[in-house]
């Protein structure tokens, strides 16, 4: 295979152009919820998809989690004679990182690759040039029902995480460290306030936006036939799961300087 | 082939004889550094077919990707239906390709949609249609392509000459003003080229429809030029030799991103240019 050199100044343009055409994608996606026509049908479809379809690997990620996390700490808390803050670390753990990260890397490697090959194809076969012919806005058919559908469900789908990662934990120190059922419930639900939650339930929305925009920029923009919807699919990926846990450092050290710890 | 529908033999009579339908004027483009069209300036007239020939590469579909708005030239104006593409915002060119058909080079249709839901996907969009209507216009332009059976089937499911065919339907539905071919005969048997062609010359002689059709396939446009459709038979007759430049059609010839030929038969019989002769030969 030939190695196509570029000039830095091109590398360069390409990356401020990836960007720009990011962001245009990203803006006119919320753009269009504020005007129609509007595809209602379309939004519940990938609502299911996504919500739906992903609903066992965030029962199963998000049970085990918990469970794991829970014999960590238990493990350290027994050295120091206070398993039975074990409910809190679990609790904090999964509300305000856990849960929302895990559930994101998981909906990105399951949707964000689905979208980037649904549309790549698309775009590779003339279909969302036939689209456009035929007078429909890609963009509205397209990527903003992926967009909204992704952003409420993941919201929905950290809330069954927490609560899952929290039963994991719960069934962990009961098995493994002998810590009562109602006194890990009674711990793991008093340390949580307002910020706790606040910040686990605004980073599923940020995440939600990252996967669907990161999943159709990288769809839209494939090029080279099957080769490059593979490759936009792989890269689609990658780059929401970079995003996601770059977003989520910022998002809690943001939280922690509006909030306090 | 069926009856053609009466609500578009009305619009045809109304409309205006001679008045240019797409009008190129000074347009190039260039992707990347390799320069594609170089100038190009054509016009088409209202109820013509312009066939738009050329060596692989030369242009053609980038051309009719112009003419739809679906790509920015780099320098040039272009006119259809009175709009200067070339000034519109892509909101505006919605409104207007749905004035204007495409059919692409590969079907393009729609791989998650039955034939049905292709064919209607216009009338999905324009969202004031009933089922029931929808319903009786599918089965009108699939009988117009002869392909009524097909309704309830996916593209996966059809042969290359039916996608194309389904996806002639799904552009005449909404009986659009201009219609833009892509190669729709290439890589098709003979005989599934010519049910094309005779579509092709049915849209132009019956509906007089404007088209603008890229081929290389030279016995394709001489067929549409020296052929008419006859009404009340419903195919496709030859022309006697007298009378073989009173249809609608013309013939332009790129080469290097440029125009080389723009006429009808008789002129094109008669250049001089060695590289067309050679080419029509």
């Amino acid at each position: 295979m030939d190695i196509e050199l570029i000039s830095p100044s091109e590398w360069v343009k390409q990356q401020v152009k990836s960007v720009q055409d990011y962001t245009l994608i990203a803006s006119r996606s919320i753009a269009n919820l504020f005007t129609g026509p509007r595809y209602l049908a379309d939004t519940t479809q990938q609502a299911d998809l996504i919500g739906w379809g992903s609903l066992p690997i965030i029962v199963l990620t998000g049970f085990f989690t918990g469970a794991a996390l829970a014999q960590n700490s238990g493990s350290t808390l027994q050295r120091f004679g206070s398993v039975t803050l074990i409910g809190q670390l679990v609790s904090l753990g999964m509300v305000r990182e856990l849960g929302p990260v895990i559930t994101g890397l998981m909906v990105a490697g399951r949707n964000a690759s689905g979208m980037a090959s649904e549309l790549g194809s698309m775009v590779v076969t003339e279909q969302i040039d036939a689209m456009r012919a035929l007078g429909t806005d890609p963009m509205r058919k397209l990527v903003t029902p992926r967009v909204l559908s992704t952003v409420t469900m993941l919201f929905f789908l950290t809330i069954i995480s927490d609560f899952l990662g929290l039963a994991g934990g719960g069934v962990a120190s009961s098995l493994f460290f002998g810590v009562d059922s109602h006194q890990y419930w009674s711990t793991a639900w008093q340390i949580l306030v307002f910020q706790d939650v606040f910040m686990g339930l605004a980073k599923p929305v940020l995440f939600g936006f990252i996967i669907a925009t990161v999943g159709c920029y990288y769809g839209i923009s494939a090029r080279g036939g099957t080769q490059g919807v593979g490759r936009a699919t792989t890269q689609a990926v990658v780059a929401s799961s970079i995003l996601i846990i770059t977003v989520d450092f910022f998002v809690t050290r943001l939280s922690m300087t509006l909030f306090g710890q | 082939m069926s009856t053609p529908p009466s609500v578009l033999e009305q619009r045809v009579q109304q409309s205006p004889a001679n008045e240019v339908t797409v009008k190129f004027e000074d347009v190039s483009i260039a992707f990347e550094d390799k320069v594609v069209l170089d100038g190009i300036s054509f016009e088409l007239l209202h109820g013509e077919t312009k066939a738009i020939f050329g060596v692989a590469g030369s242009g053609k579909s980038t051309l009719l990707k112009l003419a739809l708005g679906l790509l920015r030239p780099d320098s040039g104006r272009i006119f259809v239906l009175g709009e200067e593409v070339t000034a519109m915002t892509e909101d505006q060119l919605f409104e207007l390709r749905r004035r204007v058909g495409i059919v692409f080079q590969e079907s393009a249709l729609f791989d998650s949609l039955n034939v049905r839901e292709n064919v209607a996907f216009r009338l999905y969009e324009e969202g004031k249609v009933s089922e029931e209507e929808i319903d009786e216009r599918v089965r009108e332009a699939l009988s117009f392509v002869e392909l009524e059976h097909t309704v309830d089937m996916y593209p996966s499911e059809l042969s290359g000459g039916m996608r194309r065919r389904v996806s002639i339907a799904r552009t005449i539905i909404t009986h659009p003003e201009v219609l833009l071919y892509d190669s729709p005969t290439g890589g098709l048997d003979p005989v599934t080229s010519n049910t094309i062609i005779e579509l092709v010359v049915k849209q132009r002689d019956i509906y007089k429809v404007s088209s603008l059709l890229v081929t290389h396939r030279l016995q394709d446009a001489f067929t549409m030029a020296t052929h008419y459709f006859e009404r009340t038979e419903n195919k496709m007759k030859e022309l006697p030799p007298g009378a073989r430049t009173e249809v609608p059609f013309s013939f332009l010839i790129m080469r290097d991103g440029r125009v080389i030929f723009d006429g009808d038969l008789g002129q094109l019989r008669e250049t001089k240019d060695e590289y067309i002769r050679e080419y029509i030969s």
